[in-house]
């Protein structure tokens, strides 16, 4: 390991020194490709963000993929139904690892002015692990691109070994998200044990 | 050979093959030695659209669907053809103008023949 003083020192003699793991998170972080889907209003903005205006591809994320299967990225942008998330999770069931989540708006991370709703799950994290959360109704592009480079940040603060290694490192990590049915009265099961944990309510 | 005027071009040549492989070579050994694998049901299920796939795609098609076909034909494919022949009417001999009459009769006959039948009835 280099020290991070050293490391500047040498970069201003033009000497650059990196590790491997600086070097896999760089590019892992550099080309995050999303998922090419929207669930509502937010999605409008999400689109805003990939626009020349906004411009996500200065990020290396302009790519949206129309196919789990090529997508890093999954932007729940908007009201997830209880109709939709079974959906949703099976196509988080279907992106290649390594795979990272932004739940975008108030609907995405809480079920937001639906939430006392009937037809609204109450937050995608009760199935899927979100790594960002964004606040807004809708949030502005800025706020997306915000979450963005969080995540970025978020897989350059990653060590490839030991604890807290990227799920896609761990053989033991969950790689199966049980998808919900639409049960009698709720989607069953009503969230998945393993990401979320029922809140207690004190009264 | 190193006195060859080619020699730098193919030195050039093994350099970018190199840079073009290297990469994919890592990124396979990478994912053989130290990412593991987790397929899963789900995950390996050919249908990527969220839904589940159902039934069976060697299914058969209900024959009256070639009413459609002649439908589309008649209204398409004709103004598809009508319009160059349109355009270069004033330039055609007789033959071409009968062939056309002729081709332009025959979709006339199957809108007849589609009428006669009803199928033009909205129901």
């Amino acid at each position: 390991m280099v020290e991070e003083n050293l490391k500047i020192e040498l970069g201003k003699q033009g000497v650059f020194v990196t590790t491997i793991e600086e070097l896999y998170n760089w590019g892992r972080r550099s080309s995050v490709w999303p998922m090419q889907f929207g669930l509502a209003c937010c999605a409008i903005e999400m689109i805003a963000t990939t626009m020349a205006r906004y411009d996500l591809a200065r990020f290396g994320a302009e790519v949206f993929r129309p196919s789990p299967r090529q997508a890093d990225l999954m932007i729940i942008s908007g009201t997830v139904t209880k109709k939709m998330a079974p959906q949703v999770v099976r196509l988080y069931n279907q992106m290649a690892e390594p795979k990272y989540v932004i739940a975008m708006g108030a609907c995405a991370i809480s079920g937001g002015p639906f939430k006392q709703g009937y037809n609204v799950l109450k937050g995608i994290d009760r199935y899927i692990p979100v790594d960002v959360h964004i606040p807004g109704c809708p949030p502005r592009p800025e706020a997306l691109l915000q979450a963005f480079l969080t995540l970025q940040k978020k897989i350059d603060g990653q060590h490839l070994t030991g604890e807290g290694r990227p799920r896609h490192l761990d053989a033991e990590a969950q790689g199966e998200f049980p998808v919900p049915h639409q049960g009698e009265h709720d989607l069953e099961p009503t969230s998945n044990k393993g990401v979320w944990t029922v809140p207690v309510v004190i009264r | 050979m190193a006195s060859s005027p080619y020699f730098p071009l193919a030195v050039l040549f093994l350099a970018a093959l190199g840079f073009g492989l290297a990469p994919l070579g890592l990124a396979w050994l990478w994912a053989r030695v130290f990412s593991p694998a987790k397929p899963n049901a789900i995950k390996n299920a050919i249908y990527e659209c969220g839904l589940e796939s159902q039934g069976d795609a060697w299914m058969q098609f209900r024959s009256a669907y070639y009413l459609y076909a002649i439908i589309f034909l008649i209204f398409d494919v004709e103004a598809v053809f009508l319009l160059p022949f349109a355009v270069a009417f004033t330039g055609l001999d007789a033959a071409a103008c009968a062939a056309m009459l002729f081709f332009v009769l025959m979709l006339i006959e199957g809108l007849a023949w589609a009428w006669a039948k009803g199928v033009l009835t909205w129901a």
